[in-house]
């Protein structure tokens, strides 16, 4: 392919808004962060909401998820679906700069409406679905639009075949809408007003709604990033795919087995029983499909393992997909319902939620920022490599605080609630185990500043790489050599 | 096999009709079954439409974010009974537009509060948690008692409800601001109130202002949580789904 690739004319990208993406989608992830760091002091110091109706954990904790998953994450993936699609298909941008730049700023407005209302306290109270409905109106038109340019983009290809990026990045953007069509229908209360009552109610509205969260897993944190795995990598590694039939296998199998692992979140409770056990056997034969897609990752370094000690940026990607392979063990093990009898409710959830949100899908976007920032800006490199690599050992440190914090202080606060005593009483009041959670809230607060900090190591790279100059240029030689 | 997945990959519209049937199968099997299957919902006395003030509670609870660390969902378990009462029904939550069942115990289940605590202890306890728990991380809710409840377009509100599909009549409708006043005002005449909304609790948390605040609203909602179905009287066999 390469060789036939260079001998024909390169069309002209559509590269504006995928820079915009990039700076967007930095600002987003310290902003995300920062507000995680926020929340995880004021549940060790709860004076920090200021008895302010504003800063209280119940507003800002939807502020920081939506912030991480849909602003960080999201414009992630609208700037490198963009890149992948114009690369790997050969054609600029379906509908060109004016679709590209109305898809990336109306997904920012619905950001900046969604994230005001919550400290308003504008919510539909269903989790990562809490924006109200005209906010939902806004980003049904703007992912419209989305499915366009990606869409169209695809259709005008010049290449025969669409590469398997491509597959998980399109899955991810039907499968979102439908998911975010049937969990958000809801009637207004009046036209001039923000509140809304779901058209759902009780049972109904608890599946449906973990059936969106699940999958909001599934195919925003998962698919469209295994999208981005499946570009990114080989490129980095200069390496090919390491299997084009695992592939298949692990698109379809993981499109097919998703959908259906929602009911996990909803063990023991007034679900159906039937539809619980549905939800645990797929979410542990999700596991199969998980792993095929983390061989198929880290096999593509073959011949290239050497790489990980040159490469900072590649380390990222790479160790974001051994933290999907652990996630994705995680998961399947929490789901089964003895297991999930005692995670369920703790922070034990929260600490597998991050070891894949940090681990995983921030991960998997630092190592592509460090490749693509150089090239969006024609500079021949980062500024320095040596920060990259101190951003990687600070995160990884970070993650591995908070998780393993997060692990321990889940688990105690389980079998605390279900300790009897020697009388057969209850051995814990509630707010016991409340009080027992101190010192390890503490320790997650930690892991989210350093990894707050390497995020912030990152911010002064790329500012430094887009003004240009190499680190080692501007140290070691004068400036005439620029 | 009939299709080689080179057609797939060559044909993108062909691809994303697959896909989408691919991610429907599952939902379809696992939702639409709610609907239909009767038994679903257990038949059981008791659960009725929240009461205008309680609507209007429940909606401060939602603004206020109360589900990101309050579950409303008691889980069969020896020890969650004993902690907090009879295991949920889906019939309990049958009218909760959304649901609250919650996905997290920072703080303790809430399913069954109603009747735990006195108005005057959720009173003290919203304005300055820790004044009453000292090992409490809960924020402070003190701007919950200065503030006056919005209650001008709550028939409004209960219409969006019926529109939904929550089984408000006429009456309660047309008589939905003075129900909510009813409910919120010492020595009312509340006959008529309890003959639409059987086994409201009447009654004002916040008994030193006039004017009905938020915290009246949303303590009338916290005060009927898990209220509406007497288990002793249940035969077990309606219990089952």
């Amino acid at each position: 392919m390469s060789s036939q690739a260079a001998a024909l004319p390169k069309p002209r990208y559509v590269e504006d808004v995928i820079r915009a993406a990039i700076v967007l989608c930095i600002f987003w992830g310290v902003a995300a962060f920062t507000v995680g760091v926020v929340i995880a002091a004021q549940l060790v110091w709860p004076q920090l909401s200021f008895d302010s109706e504003h800063l209280t954990f119940g507003r800002l904790r939807p502020l920081h998820t939506s912030a991480a998953i849909f602003a960080f994450g999201g414009t992630a993936l609208i700037g490198t679906a963009f890149h992948v699609v114009q690369r790997t298909c050969r054609a600029r941008l379906f509908g060109g700069a004016p679709l590209g730049w109305f898809v990336l700023l109306g997904y920012q407005f619905f950001i900046v409406i969604a994230a005001t209302g919550y400290l308003l306290g504008i919510t539909q109270s269903k989790e990562y679905a809490e924006p109200e409905w005209y906010a939902d109106l806004w980003l049904t038109i703007v992912w419209v639009a989305y499915l366009v340019a990606y869409l169209g983009t695809v259709l005008k290809r010049e290449e025969p075949h669409i590469y398997v990026a491509n597959w998980f990045y399109l899955a991810f953007i039907i499968t979102i809408a439908m998911l975010h069509i049937v969990n958000n229908l809801a009637i207004p209360v009046s036209i001039t007003g923000s509140k809304s009552y779901s058209a759902w109610a009780g049972v109904q509205d608890a599946m449906i709604q973990w059936w969106y969260g699940h999958n909001a897993v599934g195919f925003f944190l998962t698919a469209a990033f295994l999208g981005m795995m499946y570009y990114y990598i080989p490129k980095a590694a200069n390496r090919p795919i390491y299997s084009y039939r695992l592939s298949i296998v692990h698109f379809w199998s993981l499109v097919f087995l998703y959908i259906w692992a929602g009911p996990h979140h909803l063990h023991y409770t007034s679900l159906p029983d039937w539809a619980q056990t549905l939800g645990m056997v797929f979410s542990v034969m999700l596991w199969m499909p998980s792993w095929g897609g983390m061989i198929n990752g880290l096999m593509t370094l073959s011949g290239a393992w050497e790489k990980l000690r040159t490469d900072p940026g590649l380390r990222f990607s790479v160790t974001a997909v051994g933290f999907y392979g652990m996630a994705t063990f995680e998961g399947p093990v929490m789901s089964i319902k003895a297991v999930n009898s005692l995670s369920h409710y703790t922070d034990w959830t929260i600490g597998h939620v991050h070891s894949g949100a940090l681990g995983w899908v921030a991960f998997i976007v630092f190592g592509t920022l460090y490749y693509l920032v150089p090239r969006m800006w024609n500079r021949p490199a980062m500024w320095s490599t040596r920060l990259i690599g101190w951003h990687y050992w600070i995160a990884t440190i970070g993650i591995v605080l908070y998780i393993t914090a997060m692990w321990v202080s889940g688990i105690m606060q389980g079998l605390m609630w279900r300790a009897y005593d020697e009388l057969g009483f209850l051995q814990y009041s509630f707010v016991e185990t409340v009080a027992a959670m101190k010192p390890f809230y503490m320790i997650r607060l930690l892991g989210g500043v350093f990894f707050l900090s390497g995020a912030l190591i990152m911010v002064y790279n790329v500012w430094r790489t887009v003004r240009g100059q190499s680190e080692a240029a501007a140290t070691l030689r004068p400036a005439i050599a620029a | 096999m009939f299709l080689r997945h080179e057609t797939i990959e060559k044909n993108v519209i062909l691809m994303m009709v697959l896909t989408l049937i691919t991610v429907s199968i599952g939902g379809i099997v696992q939702i639409i079954p709610l609907f239909t299957i009767e038994s679903t919902v257990e038949r059981v006395d008791g659960v009725r439409p929240y009461t205008p003030l309680e609507v209007l509670g429940r909606n401060i609870y939602i603004r206020e974010g109360c589900y990101v660390c309050h579950s409303q969902q008691i889980r069969p378990f020896k020890d969650e009974v004993e902690r907090y009462g009879h295991y949920s029904l889906a019939a309990e939550s049958m009218y909760d537009k959304p649901f609250q069942w919650g996905s997290k115990r920072t703080g303790p289940d809430l399913a069954r509060v109603g009747g735990r605590y006195s108005n005057d202890w959720h009173v003290g306890h919203l304005v300055s948690p820790r004044d009453v728990v000292p090992e409490s991380i809960m924020p402070a809710y003190p701007f919950l008692a200065q503030r006056r409840l919005q209650t001008a377009d709550v028939a409004q509100h209960l219409k969006a409800l019926r529109l939904g599909g929550t089984p408000y009549s006429d009456d309660m409708i047309k008589n939905a601001e003075a129900d909510l006043l009813a409910q919120a005002t010492p020595d009312a005449d509340t006959d008529a109130l309890l003959k639409r909304y059987p086994r409201a609790v009447i009654g004002k948390a916040m008994s030193q202002t006039q004017a009905i605040t938020e915290m009246d609203a949303l303590v009338a909602y916290l005060q009927m949580l898990g209220t509406l179905v007497r288990f002793g009287d249940l035969p077990p066999e309606r219990l089952r789904q």
